[in-house]
């Protein structure tokens, strides 16, 4: 079995806000990611899918696939976007890093027939980052 | 919906790599220069792993708030700009950032309640770096 990392960036805005809270709730719990005028990072995502390298081609994935996957689902999707009010996932759900990461995992793995997508890991800040593994 | 979370700290430290089981020749060759006398340091990073459910109500793991705070006064307080070879944690124990990974680790082992720690990963330098992720005999 051989582990295949494939890397990209997007810039995305949102807010963190339970709808259910009053406006103390948010502020003590999320901080300053409750400003409802929204901030933006810079995410680095890393997709690592895992196979057997093909006798053929030598690859465990079609690069070019992979990419065109990762362009149109996600970096079209939330490159340049705000989260909370652009990408659907997001309508009822709050984007914190870990929520972005299993969406984007649900995303992959429904588009991903080549390969098996292995992990998703996702950098907030070069000091914050989220695994997700899928439901094993 | 099991998510780990990863986050890095900072903190700098000196230490000095002797056993005071081996002869001063011994020491020197295992060690070669972290076995200089009056010691080094190194500006190591701290990468803590922890994981758990999703919870619908925050769309957290944890609250990273929380998490740092336990790191700060545990930890970072405890070690930066602290030499290591002096401090009670390492009184039976080399410094070696092997040890240092499982101390932390027992350390934020107890500290963390709301969340479980997976493990941590100690940088020494940009060129190696030591996970521990329990099983062993904790060391306090």
């Amino acid at each position: 079995m051989v582990y295949l990392t494939r890397k990209c960036e997007f810039s995305a805005s949102h807010y963190y806000h339970n709808p259910q809270w009053s406006e103390e709730e948010n502020r003590r719990v999320f901080g300053k990611c409750a400003n409802l005028n929204g901030h933006g990072h810079n995410y680095t995502l890393e997709v690592t899918v895992k196979g057997k390298a093909d006798p053929t081609t030598g690859f465990v994935v079609d690069l070019k696939q992979l990419k065109d996957i990762l362009d149109r689902e996600v970096v079209c999707a939330m490159d340049h976007r705000h989260l909370n009010k652009e990408v659907p996932e997001f309508a009822a759900k709050i984007p914190t890093t870990e929520n972005i990461a299993i969406a984007i995992w649900q995303r992959l793995d429904e588009k991903l027939s080549v390969a098996k997508l292995h992990r998703v890991r996702l950098y907030e800040m070069p000091d914050l980052f989220v695994d997700y593994y899928g439901e094993a | 919906m099991k998510v780990h979370l990863t986050r890095r700290y900072v903190f700098a430290a000196s230490h000095r790599l002797h056993a005071p089981t081996l002869s001063d020749v011994q020491n020197r060759e295992t060690y070669g220069k972290c076995n200089n006398p009056h010691g080094h340091g190194h500006n190591y990073a701290l990468e803590v792993t922890v994981s758990g459910p999703v919870s619908a109500e925050t769309g957290m793991v944890c609250n990273l708030v929380e998490m740092d705070e336990v790191v700060r006064r545990d930890v970072l307080e405890r070690f930066d700009h602290q030499n290591l070879n002096v401090l009670k944690d390492f009184s039976a124990l080399v410094p070696t950032t092997e040890n240092l990974a499982e101390v932390v680790y027992d350390i934020l082992k107890q500290s963390f309640h709301a969340v479980h720690l997976e493990q941590v990963r100690i940088e020494e330098t940009m060129m190696n770096s030591f996970e521990y992720a329990g099983g062993g005999e904790p060391h306090r």
